[in-house]
């Protein structure tokens, strides 16, 4: 497989009053598994049902009840590790993390500290042409979500809903290797792309199907790779972490004020304290969650109430076998097999079902002509329109129709456009309504000649000024194009243009 | 090692269970103890044993990706202090 090849970009540096400061950001991401079902119990995972009917009395932490773990969620665990070069650990277990909060009635969530199903892996993240950031990633483990908190139903009371504790979450953990906002949103979008290929997650931010707590500190030019070096954190300054953001926008503000704040403090002559803290997009700054603080003595322990989880090698290898091409090596090979550029070849592989209807437009047909069409065309109408490639209206078996009518040329590109137009808001077959509407390109030269000759005849003082300027020629082009309302071949019109100038 | 008094209010206090001031020499003590007991367990050498999981030779039970429970909020929300419209409803809890 031809890979493609990169530099890493520079690291987003920010000007203090005292010198120059870099950022240093770290992420967890946390990917609610596609699963029907919870993982350790049978209630729904569906999304916005009435409160608390998607709860069993295993979620609502009844006593007695004991977790039974869903073993299509740990297939998923295993291929997003496998989707981002991880190690596959075959011996993992589960741990209590216990909190007390109202929206986790178990008072503990079953999670993965000390032995988690994926271990190391990576994560290539695509900044522009030849340029992307190797992320690390340290562990994925499984864990259950918790439920949701409403504060505004009444203004004594927070109302809780259970429907969302128990829902499987991966979550996704790198290593500090993202140095700048942008990093941060195109690392979330990469594993959201990886994961909707490989079918684990459907990368939902808005229904906070995918979420993430962003680390972030910052250092003076060259710790970081004193850092990288060593390993030694100590050359990293002391790090805040922002809670749950599903939106990539507010991810980057978040970073940016985050960043700003800590140089500020330090510039000050101050220390930056750890802590977890809130993005308030609202006033679009951070704020310390104090209550969080003393809830981080989590005390985690072995749950007692699950056996670890224990992999047959051949079950991973079976999964291995079933993956899907992967963004990165699609885009590759698109480079490769139908010459277009790495931008295009981004652009069609963003999203699997948008680069299997490229392939199917593409296939026997010229590779740069069909991804012209595709992205400029399609894409670009359903854009405007709000549309996802599984809604289009215009196949893929249409629109390499429409493509053949241009290469046979039978229709010109500007036709092609209309019939695209025709297509998309009427359907049917490209190849019938050209027929039927006399889309058809007119090649007959000597049809064409008869009109050349009639609009020559009709304009003789415009003949004589092309005669005398070869420039002024476009004129009858443009008016054999009106006069046979595009259908005429530009070529054709343009050759017999000359030759009657020139004779 | 042994729990005082502050870290008895403290370990309380993170299992939200009320204690009251004058019981907590008494809780200290008493945690003190299970620690003891296990500190004289941990005197045992078990280099190179591994670590056993279970008594019988079980591997952990799975279960298939299909909705078999839940649909009974009622049922759910029976026991709670508080329920209004379907939700459990506890004191203000705002960040």
């Amino acid at each position: 497989m031809l890979d493609l090849t990169f530099t890493e970009p520079a690291p987003r540096v920010i000007h203090g009053l005292e010198g120059d400061w870099e950022m240093v950001i770290g992420m967890e991401v946390h990917a609610q598994v596609s699963s029907k079902a919870k993982l350790f119990s049978g209630a729904s995972t569906e999304f916005g049902a009435e409160p608390n009917s998607n709860v069993s009395f295993v979620d609502a932490a009844m006593p007695g009840m004991l977790p039974v773990i869903n073993e299509f969620c740990v297939e998923q665990a295993v291929r997003t590790g496998l989707g981002l070069n991880a190690r596959i650990n075959l011996f993992s277990a589960f741990d209590r993390k216990n909190y007390f909060y109202p929206d986790l009635p178990q008072g503990y969530q079953i999670s993965q500290l000390y032995h988690p199903i994926v271990g190391e892996g990576e994560v290539i993240v695509w900044m522009g042409e030849g340029t992307a950031r190797r992320v690390r990633i340290e562990r994925i483990h499984l864990e259950q979500d918790a439920g949701k908190s409403i504060h505004d139903m009444d203004p004594e009371y927070s109302f809780v809903d259970l429907n969302r504790t128990g829902v499987a979450l991966m979550e996704i953990v790198s290593r500090p290797d993202i140095r700048s906002p942008e990093e941060a949103a195109a690392y979330v979008g990469k594993l959201r792309q990886i994961m909707r290929y490989l079918g684990t997650c459907d990368g939902n931010m808005q229904n906070g199907n995918l979420r993430a707590d962003v680390n972030v500190s910052v250092c003076r030019p060259g710790d970081y790779e004193k850092y990288r070096e060593t390993g030694d954190f100590s050359h990293l300054g002391t790090r805040c972490e922002i809670k749950n953001m599903n939106s990539m926008r507010f991810i980057q503000q978040a970073i940016e004020y985050e960043a700003r704040r800590q140089i500020a403090i330090l510039e000050d002559g101050g220390e930056v304290v750890q802590e977890t803290r809130l993005y308030d997009p609202n006033k679009g700054e951070t704020r310390s969650m104090r209550s969080k603080e003393e809830a981080h003595d989590y005390r985690y322990f072995p749950c007692p109430d699950l056996l670890p989880l224990e992999l047959e090698a051949a079950w991973v290898e079976e999964i291995r076998a079933s993956l899907p091409e992967l963004p990165d090596a699609k885009k590759a090979r698109f480079v490769r097999d139908y010459g277009i550029t790495e931008y295009d070849a981004g652009v069609l592989t963003a999203e699997r079902e948008a680069a299997d209807f490229f392939e199917e437009v593409a296939r026997g047909r010229d590779g740069k002509m069909a991804a012209n069409w595709v992205i400029n065309e399609l894409f670009g109408r359903l854009n405007k329109e709000g549309r996802t490639i599984g809604e289009s209206p215009v196949s893929a078996a249409q629109l390499g129709a429409i493509l053949d009518l241009i290469r046979k040329g039978d229709i010109s590109g500007k036709i092609a456009k209309d019939l695209f137009e025709i297509v998309w808001t009427e359907g049917g077959d490209p190849v019938r309504i050209v027929e039927e509407r006399g889309m058809k390109q007119v090649t007959d030269s000597a049809a064409i000649e008869k009109v050349v000759d009639e609009i020559m005849a009709a304009n003789p003082a415009q003949l004589e000024k092309a005669k005398a300027n070869p420039k002024v020629a476009g004129w009858f082009v443009g008016q054999v194009m009106k006069a046979t309302q595009g259908k005429a071949n530009p070529q054709v019109v343009n050759e017999i243009v000359r030759r009657k100038l020139a004779g | 090692m042994s729990i005082d008094r502050e870290t008895a209010r403290k370990v309380a206090h993170l299992a939200r269970i009320g204690v009251a001031e004058e019981a907590l020499d008494d809780l200290a003590r008493e945690l003190s103890a299970v620690l003891g007991f296990v500190e004289q367990l941990m005197e045992v050498d078990v280099e190179g044993v591994e670590p056993m999981v279970s008594v019988t030779p079980m591997t952990l039970k799975k279960r298939r990706d299909e909705v078999t429970d839940g649909g009974y909020p009622d049922r759910i929300l029976a026991n709670a202090p508080m329920a209004r419209e379907g939700f459990f409803v506890v004191p203000k809890v705002v960040e």
